[in-house]
């Protein structure tokens, strides 16, 4: 029971993180239709943007916990929803209009580039954070020599996570940038022409993405510890499972889906194999797709001639 | 004419100066603030921690070299294209030279191939302009064609490319020159694997990235069969393809009938899938360690070693040479030449097939074949399985040459490779996919500090080639008739 317990905190704390990317996806994908393959790697930016700020403060000599998270939380989102929107504008705008697999193409290009744009920048060797800037926990249960932990960098990814929700989901139903959205998703050329700006609201779809991958990447990073230029691959696809098995275009099933991958894969690690944790991963995506392609919350689509 | 083009410049320059200075700062500004956390700080690990050190010098550097291209670029449209093409091209042609004979040592090679990259990329698009302006009607019909005129030049070039192929080995031996074969077998590989995903992403437009995963399966196919079974290259590489193509089969029927998109993460999936059970499989592959003293192919039957087991004989004392290694090379050339000739010839022969016309009616338009009787899902599945045979194929003959094989080799990256070979390449174009394996595989070698950005290139590339040509750099597959309003990608 005790093992149970801690294995679900862990995969709902991994979980949280896959979420958070997840909505990138998600959001890109019910705006204009393309699988933003080079998310996973903007999720990656985030996480070097983040360690970068980290060892550039610890230089400036600003230790106190606080307000070096914050900052550093600042700068992340910042630099990485810029790259967020230099994506779009270099890689998809151009191809907006040009069928299904150009853009694809294009974005395992832009994914490409970015993981050896970091590994030749930063080098190819994993990059520690050093002593963590968050550590210890609370031990909810004590049972048969087997403690269960909640560490303090469990709590804060999973609150930080339900406040990104709320806000999301807040900033979707009832601001018009998320009035805009909505209808750019419906139907893009009546939009245009009842005067929303669609140029712009892709734009802000993507660095808003972008921005929760930076977050994402950040608390990857502090959670973890370390990073590398590839880390992006694995999660990224990961995260495109469980935006596809969350139903791809909708919001809260990019997080039920988050959850559901980091549940399994922790599972799937603690009570079959470790080894097998990808295939774990990449089985369900392949599952999802065959026998229930809208995913679990998602519309059904209707093909049009 | 000349004087009408350079009055409308002239025209357009007047107050664009300050304008054109403007976008050019904007873009500058946006490259500084995309470099500075990535560029400006480099992390290094020492001891175990990780430290930061600073590298504004060459920040500023490429920001500028950003800076004055875009300048060039918006030069070069307002009517300078001649003037910013030839110093460009002068610029890229020094740079050349200069790292082929490594004249002047450079610090900072990256920034040079930066710099290079760019300034070529102007002169490219600097003459392209220019001839554009200048250019009758006629010259401009000519050059929307390039891709067709490629294809028809091709039709007279091939005899004298399979010869410049065939004679490779020849020139190896008079100059003694080991790395012109195995630089060439490498790139027959890609060329070969190139042909084999062709039939999949070219003609039938279905995005598959995970090849590499069919050609893991025919190179391990054929190390445990050489190995356990003792059967010969020739006797192994049908069982490697079947085995291939049977996984083709197995994997492509769930999943074929699903959308473009989803069809290419799903496969990269199961690519993924495989790699990760070839290494953690220890019975069968042997894991991550890999399986080595794969057998390698004799001539006939004739072993290619300088010391021949006893009661047999060598392949150099048969023809009473002196033992070279170079030999064994030399067939292993003829062997890929010829592998990758018969994939050609079958698709070029497929493709006239009624098979062959239905995977490209299903690459243009799904809806309107299903309406006219095509079994869209028996048709994707062909494909598949015909490119899953090829990569097998291919695997075997990988095997067969490193005689050491391990998951590593067939990680995501060279399934990217590959289709970066067919995309740049032109989709659905066979001699775009030689000339694109000729420059990415034999470019890297040519210039070896290329080797370090080549995957950094081939992703820019990848972009790039989409943007300004979906079709691939010489595919010539323009419909005749395009309905509705072609996008701005869609015109070439």
């Amino acid at each position: 029971m005790a093992y149970f317990l801690q294995q679900l905190i862990n995969g709902l704390s991994l979980g949280a993180i896959f979420g958070l990317i997840a909505i990138g996806y998600t959001m890109v994908y019910g705006i204009i239709g393309m699988i933003n393959f080079a998310h996973g790697d903007i999720f990656m930016v985030g996480g070097f943007i983040a360690i970068i700020a980290f060892m550039v403060l610890g230089l400036l000599g600003i230790t106190w916990v606080p307000l070096a998270l914050l900052v550093m939380l600042a700068v992340a989102v910042a630099f990485t929803a810029l790259y967020g929107w230099a994506l779009e504008r270099v890689a998809y705008r151009p191809l907006r209009n040009s069928g299904r697999l150009a853009p694809l193409i294009s974005a395992i290009g832009m994914s490409i580039f970015l993981q050896n744009y970091v590994q030749l920048l930063q080098g190819a060797r994993n990059k520690a954070l050093g002593t963590p800037p968050i550590s210890g926990g609370i031990t909810l249960m004590d049972s048969a020599g087997f403690s269960v932990q909640l560490s303090y960098m469990q709590i804060i990814i999973i609150v930080s996570t339900v406040l990104l929700m709320a806000g999301f989901t807040y900033l979707i139903n009832t601001t018009t940038l998320g009035r805009n959205q909505r209808a750019c998703e419906q139907d893009m050329r009546m939009a245009r022409l009842l005067g929303v700006d669609v140029d712009r609201t892709i734009a802000l779809t993507f660095v808003m993405g972008a921005s929760l991958a930076a977050v994402a990447g950040m608390v990857w990073l502090l959670y973890y510890g370390i990073i590398d230029f590839y880390v992006g691959f694995l999660a990224g696809i990961k995260a495109f499972t469980a935006a596809v098995l969350g139903g791809i275009g909708s919001l809260p099933g990019a997080m039920l889906g988050g959850l559901l991958i980091g549940l399994i894969e922790v599972f799937w690690s603690a009570y079959f194999s470790a080894e097998y944790k990808d295939v774990a991963a990449f089985g369900i995506l392949v599952l999802v797709l065959v026998f229930r392609p809208t995913g679990l919350l998602g519309k059904p689509e209707v093909e049009k001639v | 004419m000349q004087k009408a083009v350079a009055a409308e410049a002239g025209a357009r320059l007047e107050g664009g100066w300050a304008e054109m200075l403007r976008d050019a700062a904007s873009v500058a500004a946006v490259s500084i603030a995309l470099a500075i956390p990535l560029v400006g700080f480099h992390l290094i690990d020492h001891l175990s921690t990780t430290q930061v050190e600073f590298r504004f010098g060459q920040l500023f550097y490429a920001v500028a070299v950003i800076f004055l291209g875009r300048l060039g670029l918006l030069l070069i449209g307002a009517g300078w294209a001649r003037p910013i093409a030839s110093f460009t091209s002068a610029l890229s042609l020094a740079w050349l030279v200069n790292s082929a004979a490594s004249a002047v040592p450079v610090a900072y090679p990256a920034l040079g191939w930066f710099t290079f990259l760019l300034a070529a990329t102007l002169a490219v698009r600097g003459w392209h302009t220019f001839y554009r302006d200048t250019a009758g009607a006629a010259a401009k019909a000519r050059q929307a064609g390039l891709g067709a005129m490629v294809s028809r030049a091709a039709v007279h070039l091939t005899p004298f490319l399979v010869l410049v192929a065939v004679s490779v080995p020849f020139y190896a031996v008079m100059a003694d020159d080991k790395r012109a074969v195995d630089l060439g077998i490498l790139i027959f590989t890609y060329i070969m694997l190139g042909w084999g995903l062709n039939v999949v992403v070219g003609l039938a437009g279905l995005l598959d990235l995970g090849y590499v995963a069919f050609y893991a399966v025919g190179a391990y196919c054929y190390a445990i069969v050489s190995i356990e079974l003792g059967l010969s290259f020739w006797e192994s590489l049908p069982l490697a393809g079947a085995l291939a193509a049977t996984f083709g089969v197995l994997l492509g029927f769930p999943v074929l009938r699903l959308r473009g998109d989803y069809l290419a993460i799903v496969t990269l999936g199961f690519g993924e899938i495989i790699r990760i059970i070839l290494l953690n499989w220890n019975e069968l592959s042997n894991g991550p360690k890999g399986i080595g003293n794969i057998p390698r192919p004799g001539f006939f039957g004739i072993a290619f070693t300088a010391s021949p087991p006893e009661g047999s004989i060598a392949f150099h004392e048969y023809f009473g040479l002196d033992y070279s290694p170079m030999h064994r090379q030399i067939f292993l050339y003829y062997i890929i030449l010829v592998l990758a000739m018969v994939t050609n010839w079958f698709t070029l022969r497929i493709r006239k097939l009624p098979i062959g016309r239905a995977w490209e009616a299903l690459r243009e338009d799904e809806t309107a074949c299903r309406a006219l009787g095509i079994n869209p899902t028996n048709t994707k599945l062909t494909a598949f399985a015909i490119g899953a045979m090829f990569g097998g194929f291919a695997g075997a003959f990988f095997a067969t040459r490193q005689g050491f094989i391990s998951p590593e080799s067939f990680n995501f990256l060279e399934s990217a490779i590959i289709l970066a070979i067919v995309v740049l390449g032109g989709m659905g174009s066979q001699i775009g996919v030689v000339i694109a394996a000729i420059v990415l595989i034999g470019g890297p070698e040519w210039f070896r500090d290329l080797e370090l950005y080549r995957m950094l290139a081939f992703g820019a590339l990848m972009v790039a080639i989409m943007i300004w040509r979906p079709q691939g750099l010489l595919a010539h597959r323009d419909p005749t008739i395009r309905l509705g309003v072609a996008g701005r990608g869609g015109t070439p």
